[in-house]
């Protein structure tokens, strides 16, 4: 029995593969955070007025606000005078205008990373924006998407570009007081990426952000906002890594989905943000919020997520579901190993009549992990027939890791139906032995089991990004069970 | 010799569970294996097959003179060892078809030879279905995802038939199956016989040996091997009774 927990543990000790640090010069500020800190950051951006002004009062508020520990997480204090609120890649002059003016170095770590920048992405058909610490570095296909009418761009180009559009969605799914880490988030934010399809386009390829902290003592603080018109749709693919450090590194990212009348916005993220070391040393905080609006009737949006990084994990992709007849969904699968810390989630507010809410989650801890489901169904007076269905399962690999589940449900409108499912088992050493036992070794078998035990939540995935989380995955728990 | 088992001991959970077992078993030959519950049938097929929470405390086991209990669990079924287990385990998401072709192809790959072709697997795979009596709605499910217990007894055997093992030891796959699952089943596994081959059966019920007729009958009781027969003896167990061998061995 033993020897058998001590080989799936041997299986799951993988080592992180993108624990490489990019050595380019940083324009960063000194670490510390105050009032002058984010007017610098908004002055370095050329910021206008107004956004200055919503910085601000996202500071004020921050400043009043207590760090949430609701969570089923444990760290030390983060020492958030410690953190360098701004690092950008120091380009020869300002910002590269296109792709050939990007630092190879640059160029030379997305490939390392396999993101498909160059030419390689257009044959993928993906249109890539990649977030380097906090700067966005190149953003490919606009052309093409510009002809469609589909604003795809840095957040500071659309600052820039798009202001009106900036300041009449910006905040408007998560205000700058909605919770700690958004209130920080808004008032420190450097970049992330802007989306807009507009009214009854249909977007003509995926888009994707990339996202990369490289610089030490840095936080990465950026914002997606993607707005869908009426009978507009889009499909955003979102993947993630870190250097290996000793130290931790927070990220608190924003992410804003509006969906108007009829318009579909499809949210994937793969996040692989280093977890820190199989003692638990390093690792990436990731406190993240994330919460779309289905503004419109008719109006859907999906969320899968596979989160396989992070030494801490704190994130609830939510739907707010206004629109008669609105479709939120979630889809997820973390996965925590060695020393990581999972609290992830989803909260489906039922406004509208008839709206309808899925949320699939599967939870993986091996190692000493802590992997918890926190989950809220809320469904107003005003959602009549509205529909909730959660299935929530837990796998468990070896003996000294923990799964937890928190569903809440809030129903205030007797019409409603709400259900709940929920299993945990542990990967079974039966389910284990019978593979043995046909002659399939055990790195596959575990690969085997545990994608067998995500399958109704990759099959949501985008075709390139199902086989990248399939291996990632396997990576992830290698040497798992024996 | 295609098995031969010399004074094999072995406990769980710090429990002597195995005694002594002397067991030999030529190709070519059915052997059945009876005797009341908590004997240590399912001990002695788990240990062959190398499950680790089984502890071997003594002796030896020889498989076509190789070492057998040397090998890790896998090897000894790409070597041809396979248990029919008595519960079959569910494995929700993984297919059924999908399973058994990697299990094959691993097989394979030891033997040298090539992964079998997709169409050519397919083909195989219906044939042993048609005989196994299952829909081919066996294709598309999860392995044992919500069979009922007779479902999973068939799949263990048309596994068996798509592997074509040297030794297959079928641990009660007899329990819980009405006469014509049983007939089913029987003519699955006879099927596979042949000079090269041989079966191991694991069982309480004489009505099995109906329609597997095994060559020799073995009576194990509290760990040892307490009496071997013909096919007689099976008879005369069940008309007298596991008491008798036990008395009959004190006498």
């Amino acid at each position: 029995m033993s020897s058998k927990s001590q080989d799936v543990e041997a299986l799951i000790g993988q080592k992180y593969r993108h624990g490489f640090v990019t050595d380019i010069e940083s324009d960063s500020l000194p670490p510390g955070l105050d009032e002058d800190v984010v007017r610098a950051i908004s002055l370095k951006k050329k910021e206008p007025a107004f956004l200055l002004d919503w910085r601000l009062k996202a500071f004020q508020h921050w400043q009043t606000m207590q760090e949430p520990t609701w969570a089923h997480v444990h760290y030390k204090p983060i020492d958030y005078q410690d953190i360098s609120y701004y690092s950008a890649p120091r380009a020869p002059q300002n910002a590269p205008k296109s792709i050939d003016e990007v630092d190879p170095k640059l160029l030379a770590t997305y490939a390392k990373l396999g993101v498909p920048l160059h030419e390689r992405a257009r044959l993928a058909g993906v249109a890539v924006d990649a977030v380097f610490d906090s700067v966005s570095v190149a953003t490919t296909f606009k052309e093409k998407l510009g002809k469609a009418g589909v604003i795809f761009c840095s957040f500071s180009d659309a600052v820039r570009d798009h202001p009106q559009l900036i300041e009449r969605y910006l905040g408007s799914v998560v205000p700058p007081g909605d919770n700690f880490f958004a209130a920080l988030n808004s008032a420190v934010f450097s970049d992330g990426s802007f989306v807009y399809v507009p009214p009854g386009v249909r977007c003509p390829m995926e888009l994707s952000t990339y996202f990369r902290i490289n610089a030490a003592k840095t936080g990465q603080f950026e914002r997606t906002l993607i707005v869908a018109g009426e009978g507009a749709s889009v499909s955003y693919l979102e993947g993630c890594t870190a250097p290996m450090r000793d130290e931790n590194q927070l990220h608190a990212a924003v992410v804003e989905l509006i969906a108007l009348d009829d318009a579909q916005i499809k949210y994937s993220t793969v996040q692989n943000w280093y977890p820190g070391d199989e003692n638990g040393l390093g690792g990436i905080y990731n406190f993240v919020t994330k919460r779309g609006e289905c503004r419109g009737r008719n109006s859907k949006i999906s969320w899968t997520q596979v989160e396989t990084g992070s030494a801490i994990t704190w994130k609830y992709p939510s739907c707010v579901l206004k629109g008669e007849n609105s479709i939120g969904e979630f889809y997820s699968v973390a996965v925590a190993n060695n020393y990581q810390q999972a609290d992830t989630g989803t909260k489906m507010i039922h406004i509208g009549r008839n709206t309808k809410s899925t949320i699939v989650s599967k939870g993986i801890s091996a190692g000493h992990a802590e992997n918890t489901y926190r989950g809220l169904v809320k469904i107003l007076p005003s959602a009549a027939g509205a529909r909730n269905f959660t299935q929530c399962d837990s796998l468990l690999m070896g003996a000294k890791c923990a799964a937890h589940t928190f569903p809440y449900m809030e129903v205030k409108n007797p019409t409603a139906t709400v259900e709940h499912e929920a299993s945990t088992s542990k990967i079974g050493e039966d389910q284990l032995f019978y593979c043995l036992q046909r002659g399939i070794g055990a790195e596959d078998a575990v690969n085997m089991i545990v994608s067998g035990f995500c399958k109704v939540v990759f099959k949501e995935l985008p075709m390139e990004f199902a086989v990248e989380a399939q291996n990632l995955l396997s990576v992830s728990l290698e040497g798992a069970v024996g | 010799m295609l098995l031969r088992i010399s004074d094999l001991s072995a406990r769980v959970a710090g429990k002597e569970i195995l005694k002594g077992i002397n067991l030999e078993v030529e190709a070519g030959e059915v052997h059945a294996i009876m005797g009341p519950n908590g004997s240590g049938k399912s001990t002695l097929a788990q240990v062959l097959a190398g499950r680790e929470d089984y502890e071997v405390t003594g002796g030896s086991v020889l498989f076509e003179g190789r070492d057998l209990l040397a090998l890790p669990a896998e090897e000894r079924a790409r070597a041809g060892l396979f248990l029919g287990f008595q519960y079959p385990v569910e494995i929700p998401g993984v297919n059924n078809v999908y399973l058994l072709k990697a299990a094959l192809n691993a097989k394979r790959k030891v033997a040298g030879e090539p992964e079998v072709d997709a169409y050519e697997f397919l083909a195989l795979i219906k044939q042993k279905m048609k005989l196994m009596q299952m829909s081919e709605t066996f294709l598309t499910r999860g392995v044992n995802e919500g069979f009922s217990g007779g479902e999973k007894k068939r799949n263990e055997v048309l596994q068996m038939l798509v592997l074509e093992p040297k030794l297959a030891i079928l641990d009660e796959t007899d329990s819980g199956l009405d006469i014509d699952a049983l007939k089913v089943v029987s003519t699955g596994v006879n099927s596979l016989r042949d000079s090269k081959r041989a079966v191991v059966l694991v069982t309480h019920y004489q009505r099995l040996l109906d329609y597997i007729v095994p060559d020799k009958v073995h009576v194990l009781s509290a760990g040892r091997i307490l009496k071997s027969g013909d096919r007689s003896l099976a008879l005369e167990l069940e008309r007298r009774g596991y008491d008798w061998v036990k008395e009959s061995k004190v006498a």
